[in-house]
């Protein structure tokens, strides 16, 4: 195998983030839309590639973990406005806004025309989620596709009514006209009475990214007024008649099963109940106050099991890992050449560890959730990024068909891929099950931080081989535990050994935004800045010496131009770089730093990133998606760390774990690098990985210490 | 337990029937449908539940309702006037200083504040009033920048009414 991987593939699907399409999915009822929506056109999009077979439940894919057959659909009434239905989610990403942008320009329409109905698992199509950085890649040309094929329909409807061919026509502006005779009807006119259906196999070719006139802008986010006047209703602001508030007894530790309970008190307490089925105990309460005082007043025994705490955590995921076999397949392995003759033959050889702490996503707005049964229907409001896996969890936890759950899913107080799972959902829905009235749940800060999940700590090994010449010539990479997203490396070594291990995790981890391509970037990164001190060259030099990836290297010196790379340091500042390839986009990060050599305070003082994602839908929507990369991603490289024993979490609030608060972040500068012959990819994501491995290797430019682990200053820097 | 029937909302008298040491946070969002005011931490750290009261910022969260009695509480739903919004409100709106904008209230709220003592804040001044709140998105830089540009706004428009 040659020593050019392609970076195209993933190594392995997102473990962290897998999940299973359903088994079966329905013919749509099409009558009820237009019952639902009144007259007017619905164009229902249908994937490319849905295999017969799959359509009628008889073989389930393996090959790949999207799901097929229907990906959207619109809905054009006589009004003119146009409905979108989807089941991607707002999380704060600002993709209600950048999917209108697509509609749009397909439909040549003012995107103030545009509903999008995001994440109703009633209107919306199947989708898995929102993570991934896949909404742009995938949804996006699907809903163009689909407003394509509404313009054509339109169009032929104005050819029919006027007579005339159609291919003189012109959709513009929400009005289809004719040059020649300047006739003109609106699309609202033109399918008044109309219950026309077109089901299209989503191949109408779009309009390329050089001639797009909505899509490339910088529109302000959809519905911006009412989050700056509050009237916005986020999942935990949503109320109904009659609603009781919730509230769960968590247990004395993870996996702490329940002995003994005595809710005898809490059942004193007027209109209080108390909900006991098996490990869930919950209480309803006309006011979350009184349901809180009623939780107070239970008392239970649990028997907890002896765990690992965080002093103890990166031999124990050594010590669980199992050998080399990933049970999801062996596509975590990835091997090219002979690492042990490359290294024998090397000038030089390195040898290094690196460690990320488990940290917490701590969404602003933590989990919430209102459910309501109506009979055997349950319906749930919640704050999720896979309404659809939730309505699955629902339907799963109450035995009953998912056709009886309906997930609803308002714009949520972000999410950073930590809000996968239906916890609250489940819990509200069986209070409100014996209550028998709509209950409202809202975790507290604290149960967030604790019984959410985390992004997976983990161990990296790092060998490489080096020629005097700075050529990398053998490069070995095993993770433990983190993941393996982003693991592979994008610089040209013939002679490669990378294994993802999975081990058995002391807490509760799941997905965060970019996975493990952090932890992977940082150790690959910060190897790679060794490496590079190791043959006395510049780091810069040394990257593009060892990298051939044209989009990669564009990113790394549009980054370093636009940083002053080379440019003399004051006393103890550092400058250092990081950057790679995740998730179709390309960062590179140039970071300068101050240490305060007798305190050991270490400031980032300000950030370069060069990012590149193909052709760009919102370039401030962009901007603001690469800062706060960088922002959300101080806090992991520089001091966040959940602190666990026993089973509990030690530092679960905002006043005992660190954030980035407004003194700690540095001038942000974006350079984006808009590549209109590349299809969009996503963005949330990979512009995060940069920032902890430049940070580090700034931190050496400036003291010469190097820290190989994540936080890396959390109480200062120690400065022999 | 003492109860408290009365509350003045953004200019308006309002009936609320709460134990003294309800939170105000919880009385705002569940008695009053003001649910603009977010719950973040429940214990100060955050800022999200920030409101006026008397003018000045506070953590409703943890500001028992018994204590505020009739003093006036000015919460984000009380800013514009009318449609017209607060210039902090426009400034948000026009640097995009919010991503998920569920500290957006509480950042205005906080600002509306600051502004109202520091009419022409350095950056560093901004930071320093803003270090309390907390935003997870990482819209800060955005933030600093709408705070300015309202300053200059409302710093102008003071000017013209000869203030």
């Amino acid at each position: 195998m040659s020593g050019k991987p392609d970076l195209q593939i993933p190594l392995e699907p997102e473990r962290y983030e897998l999940n299973a399409p359903p088994a079966y999915r329905f013919e749509l009822d099409r009558r009820e839309f237009f019952q639902f929506l009144g007259a007017g056109i619905l164009v229902v999009g249908v994937l490319k590639h849905a295999h017969p077979l799959q359509e009628s439940g008889g073989v389930r894919r393996t090959d790949e973990s999207l799901p097929k057959e229907v990906g959207a659909w619109l809905h054009l009434g006589e009004n003119g406005i146009v409905t979108v239905y989807t089941g991607k989610v707002e999380v704060g990403q600002n993709i209600r806004t950048s999917l209108s942008q697509c509609v749009a320009e397909e439909l040549h329409l003012p995107v103030s025309r545009i509903q999008m109905v995001m994440g109703d698992t009633q209107l919306a199509p199947f989708d898995m989620g929102t993570f991934g950085s896949r909404t742009t890649p995938t949804m996006s040309p699907q809903l163009r596709k689909v407003a394509a094929a509404a313009r054509v329909l339109l169009i032929g409807l104005a050819a029919a009514e006027w007579q005339t061919d159609r291919k003189h026509l012109i959709a513009a502006d929400g009005r289809v006209t004719d040059p020649k005779t300047k006739r003109s009807l609106e699309y609202g006119v033109l399918v008044k009475g109309q219950q026309l259906t077109e089901t299209i196999p989503a191949e109408e070719p779009l309009i390329p990214a050089v001639q797009w006139a909505i899509q490339g802008q910088s529109l302000p986010k959809v519905d911006g007024r009412d989050f700056v006047t509050g009237k916005h209703q986020y999942p935990s602001d949503q109320k109904l008649p009659e609603m009781l508030h919730g509230k769960i007894l968590r247990p004395a530790s993870f996996g702490a099963t329940l002995v003994s309970l005595d809710a005898h008190e809490a059942e004193q307490i007027p209109a209080v109940t108390v909900v006991h089925d098996g490990n869930f105990v919950g209480v309803v309460a006309p006011s979350a106050e009184i349901a809180s005082r009623a939780l107070k007043a239970i008392r239970a025994e649990w028997k907890a099991e002896p765990q690992p705490s965080n002093q103890e955590l990166f031999e124990y995921l050594k010590k669980n890992a199992t050998e080399g076999r990933d049970p999801t397949g062996d596509a975590s392995r990835y091997a090219a050449g002979s690492v042990e003759k490359a290294l024998a033959a090397a000038d030089h050889r390195l040898q290094q560890i690196y460690t990320v702490s488990y940290i917490a996503h701590a969404p602003l707005e933590p989990r919430a959730a209102l459910a309501q049964w109506s009979g055997d229907k349950l319906t749930v409001w919640t704050g999720t990024q896979r309404p659809f896996g939730v309505r699955s969890e629902l339907a799963e936890a109450f035995r009953i068909p998912v056709d009886r759950v309906r997930v609803l899913m308002p714009d949520t107080g972000s999410g950073y891929g930590g809000k996968h799972t239906g916890e609250a959902a489940i819990e509200a829905a069986r209070l409100a099950r014996t209550a028998k009235r709509p209950v409202k749940l809202v975790w507290t800060r604290d149960e967030e931080f604790t019984w959410a999940y985390f992004r997976p700590a983990g161990v990296i090994e790092v060998s490489g081989g080096l020629r005097s010449d700075g050529t990398i010539a053998a490069w070995e990479f095993h993770n433990y535990n983190s993941g393996a997203a982003g693991i592979r490396t994008y610089y040209d070594v013939a002679n490669q050994r990378i294994e993802f291990h999975p081990t058995r995790s002391p807490l509760r981890q799941g997905s965060y935004r970019a996975l493990a391509a952090t932890a992977n970037h940082f150790a690959r990164e910060s190897f790679t800045d060794e490496m590079a001190h190791l043959v006395k060259m510049d780091p810069l030099e040394f990257r593009l010496k060892n990298l051939k990836n044209e989009r990669l290297r564009a990113v790394f010196e549009a980054a370093a131009k636009k940083f002053g790379w080379g440019q003399a340091r004051a006393a103890n500042h550092g400058f250092g770089m990081g950057g790679g390839f995740e998730k179709s986009g390309n960062i590179a990060t140039c970071a300068e730093v101050a240490v305060d050599r007798k305190s050991g305070e270490v400031k980032v003082l300000r950030v370069v990133s060069a990012f590149e994602c193909g052709a760009i839908v919102n370039p401030d929507n962009l901007r603001n998606q690469i800062e706060g990369s960088n922002i959300m991603g101080l806090g992991g490289a520089l001091f966040e760390a959940i602190e666990f024993e026993n089973g509990r979490v030690l530092n679960g609030r905002f006043s005992s774990y660190r954030v980035p608060r407004f003194s700690d972040v540095p001038a942000i500068e974006t350079v984006l690098l808009d590549r209109k012959d590349i299809p969009s990819a996503g963005a949330g994501e990979c512009p995060m990985i940069g920032l902890a491995p430049a940070i580090g290797n700034a931190i050496f430019d400036a003291t010469g210490v190097r820290i190989r682990s994540l936080p890396m200053v959390p109480n200062g820097l120690k400065i022999a | 337990m003492a109860q408290v029937t009365k509350l003045n909302v953004n200019g308006r008298p309002c009936a609320i029937d709460a134990d003294a040491d309800s939170n105000l946070l919880s009385v705002l969002r569940d008695q009053l449908d003001l649910t603009g005011t977010k719950y973040g931490c429940g214990e100060g750290q955050c800022g999200a539940c920030t409101v006026l009261i008397d003018g000045s910022p506070r953590r409703s969260c943890i500001t028992p309702v018994g204590g505020v009695g009739q003093k006036p509480i000015t919460t984000i739903e009380g800013l514009a006037e009318g449609d017209h919004l607060h210039p902090l409100q426009e400034a948000f709106l026009e640097e995009a200083a919010m991503q998920c904008a569920y500290c957006t209230s509480g950042m205005i709220m906080t600002a509306v504040s600051f502004l109202r003592s520091n009419p022409n804040p350095s950056a560093a001044d901004i930071l320093h009033s803003m270090e309390g709140n907390i935003c997870r998105c990482g819209t800060h830089p955005r933030i600093v920048a709408a705070i300015q540009r309202a300053a200059k706004t409302m710093t102008h428009s003071m000017k013209e009414s000869g203030q």
